[in-house]
């Protein structure tokens, strides 16, 4: 019999709320909102897991981490232990602990969960790698003995970060290939520093050069290098270039200026830093009245950064309701407290704008939800005359990505779906093109970074087995 | 880093010529696309047609106009000074072919990018007519280079200080009528020199091609900041172009977008000037 069952009823310990900027404070600047646990508070979270023998939050993360196990060490305030039981599935802690939906994946699943509030798992791995960030020893990984074999990454999104981690800790020699000037994919241009801060990423990359991984920017594979090209020099190429295309909306008026797809609105923001213009030369619109279209946690981090670019009313204008928003909880949470202003089933009809070309307003029709469509959500339909406008000078177009056809189209020899997204094995991430394997956004469509994590987690296994083995 | 190893400068010190080291780019690089350049860490990332370039050398030549504060900041690059960033080539290659006779029309520092394309249809063995113009005699690029890439070379300058006075279009109606067997005009240049180029090369019913210049942001169609009009559809100028069939260009929209951040390219521009200024002036 264990301890715990003969010991007294300990007091129940409430899940410990990770200090935050005030919303009011933050909504003008770029920090980090959360601050962070400090070791006290991870330690008494920590207490409050149950370490089930056969943990359920295990089976909800795509990467499979040990979560009772790197927990136990936080508990017991052996931070190098946890975050060294991290590193065995994850090479990408600080970033997880961030940016996963804990609340559908691990924390939905935790046993905890079920009378009370689950354990903040998202929290203390952030914590844990945090710490060894700020505090730790300089310690790295074991590494298997060099197999001269070569891999090439293409892109250096989570998915390829994944891959390059794994295969470089087994022993392959690993080059990334990123096309813009700075690694990280869509960490870096896509999410903003309040929800991720670039140091973090910058600090996750080196410790992957620190491990041996070569990163070469500014090499657009499918230009300036083709896969077929890399297959003459590596023995297998790993494609994780994310999803890349913009959607638009499609209606009249989108060429007026200010009406932005989300990808140009914060990559203006994020890689290219407008917000700290004239000091950094890129421009962005600082719009006083912004509406942001869509409800996906690409929308919710344009919502917010059009705030801290000065807006006096941001909008997220979304076709369904609150219940149906497909973003992060906590990054909806965030967005209300800090002043976003949801306007529900309403959908855009077109854009209006002035003499000079610049953006005035959006008109919008009023929707009601009806019967459950393909994706399980009631579909909304647009109720005839309810036609109103909504006075802006910036829109961000949220809806979603599509295959951005640069390399594919380079590169013959795989084969594609009818979005032209790549066909790839979903165990292995093998694609049709010997030697080729795909994961991420450009294979299922654009999803979550943890996914596409999971992904360069199956590929790279798969990769190290071609390698070893020959299959 | 992407060392500059040659440096020229043109037009009175209003035009800059860079040969620049980029071996893998030099190597792939194809007339008609373009390079993706960034000066420093706070820098723009700013997109320029290649103008040439030397595989064997590894090198490639761009030609730029200084206009605003990061080509302001690119003139003040040296020979063995670099470009931090430098991507490519990027877009798609002009779709050269032989078709008998061609007429080639250059403005500004659209010459620069037209030259090697000119050279590739005279080597393909079209007869070409080639036009050029500035606004005046000291502002033409690339005469020499223009002429020896045509066989006929036509010269206009808009007051009259150099070859015919007036606009290419003057000069291009006087060509496409003399000439009833013309098959291709390529124009490339400032949006109105390409917009009525276009209008007066479908007046006789040449096929013609313009080399667009929208603001761009990533060049390999990830943000649709160069979105552009073309026979009613939606195209990125980055992916798609950035040469299109002139008669399709909805040049008005191309227009109204390049104006989306006057104040602050004027902000900027001010602010590096007077930071210039008191550089110069700094007496110890």
């Amino acid at each position: 019999m264990s301890e715990e069952v003969k010991a007294p009823k300990k007091e129940k310990i409430p899940r410990q709320k990770m200090p935050e900027q005030d919303p009011q404070v933050r909504r003008h600047n770029f920090n980090e909102v959360p601050y962070g646990y400090t070791p006290e508070l991870a330690m008494k979270e920590a207490e409050r897991c149950i370490q089930c023998k056969d943990p359920r939050c295990k089976q909800g993360c795509p990467v499979e981490i040990d979560i009772p196990g790197f927990i136990k060490f936080i508990k017991e305030g052996d931070f190098e232990a946890a975050i060294r039981k991290l590193w065995e599935k994850n090479s990408l802690p600080a970033v997880c602990g961030r940016v996963c939906p804990q609340e559908i994946q691990c924390e939905g699943l935790c046993v905890v969960g079920k009378k009370d509030e689950p354990v903040a798992i998202g929290n203390l791995e952030r914590f844990a790698a945090d710490y060894q960030r700020l505090h730790g020893r300089d310690i790295l990984p074991p590494k298997a003995p060099p197999t001269g074999k070569k891999v090439a990454v293409v892109g250096s999104g989570p998915a390829g970060l994944t891959v390059a981690g794994d295969l470089i800790l087994k022993g392959h020699e690993v080059t990334i290939f990123e096309a813009l000037h700075a690694p990280g994919g869509v960490l870096i241009y896509g999410i903003p520093e309040f929800r991720l801060p670039k140091e973090i990423v910058a600090h996750e990359c080196r410790y992957l050069e620190r491990l041996g991984v070569k990163i070469e920017v500014n090499a657009v594979i499918g230009r300036t290098e083709t896969v077929d090209e890399l297959l003459e020099r590596f023995d297998a190429v790993f494609l994780g270039v994310g999803a890349g295309l913009p959607m638009f909306l499609n209606i009249p008026g989108e060429h007026y200026i200010g009406v932005y797809s989300a990808n140009e609105y914060l990559t203006r923001s994020n890689l290219m830093r407008a917000y700290d213009f004239p000091n950094y030369d890129t421009p962005l619109v600082r719009g006083k009245k912004v509406a942001t279209f869509g409800g996906g946690n690409v929308a919710m981090d344009a919502a917010r950064t059009a705030l801290r670019m000065g807006a006096e009313h941001s909008y997220i204008i979304y076709r369904r309701s609150h219940a149906e928003l497909p973003a992060r909880a906590a990054e909806i949470h965030h967005a209300e407290e800090e002043g976003v202003e949801f306007l529900f089933l309403t959908n855009p009809v077109r854009f209006l704008g002035n003499e000079d070309g610049y953006l005035t307003g959006v008109e919008c029709l009023k929707m009601e939800l009806g019967e459950p469509d393909a994706s399980g959500r009631r579909r909304p339909i647009p109720i005839p005359g309810s036609e109103f406008i909504v006075e802006i000078d910036t829109a961000v177009i949220a809806i979603g990505s599509g295959a951005n056809p640069l390399l594919t189209k380079a590169t013959p020899g795989l084969a594609l779906n009818k979005w032209g997204y790549i066909i790839a094995d979903p165990k292995t991430g093998k694609t049709m093109k010997p030697r080729v394997w795909a994961g991420g956004d450009i294979v299922t469509g654009a999803a979550t970074v943890i996914l596409a994590m999971g992904a360069g987690r199956l590929a790279s296994n798969s990769i190290h087995d071609f390698l070893t083995y020959g299959w | 880093m992407f060392e500059i190893v040659e440096r020229e400068e043109m037009a009175q010190g209003t035009i800059i010529s860079n040969w620049v080291r980029a071996p893998k780019i030099a190597k792939k690089a194809k007339p008609g696309q373009f390079v993706i350049l960034r000066a420093n860490e706070t820098g723009e990332r700013i997109p320029l047609t290649m103008a040439d370039t030397d595989p064997e050398r590894g090198l490639i030549n761009i030609i730029y106009a200084v206009v605003g504060k990061s080509t302001a900041l690119f003139k003040t690059l040296k020979v063995g000074d670099a470009y931090l960033d430098v991507i490519g080539p990027l877009g798609q290659p002009t779709h050269l072919e032989k078709v008998g006779k061609v007429v080639c029309v250059g403005g500004g520092t659209g010459i620069a990018v037209l030259h090697p394309i000119t050279r590739g249809l005279k080597q393909l063995g079209n007869h070409v007519i080639a036009i050029i113009g500035a606004r005046t005699k000291e502002l033409l690029i690339l005469e020499d280079k223009m002429r020896a890439a045509s066989h006929e070379l036509h010269i206009c300058t808009d007051d009259g200080s150099y070859g015919h006075k007036g606009f290419v279009t003057e000069m291009l109606k006087k060509v496409l009528t003399e000439n009833r067997d013309i098959g291709l005009a390529v124009c490339i240049g400032p949006v109105p020199m390409m917009k009525f180029c276009s209008q007066m090369t479908k007046e006789f019913g040449v096929k013609t091609l313009v080399s667009l210049n929208p603001i761009m942001l990533d060049g390999t169609g990830m943000c649709g900041c160069c979105r552009v009009q073309v026979g009613g559809r939606m195209q990125f100028a980055c992916v798609d172009g950035p040469e299109f069939d002139g008669h399709q260009v909805d040049f008005d929209e191309l227009t109204l977008r390049l104006r989306s951040y006057l104040p602050e390219e004027k902000l900027a521009y001010d602010r590096f000037k007077a930071s210039l200024g008191q550089g110069c002036s700094h007496k110890s």
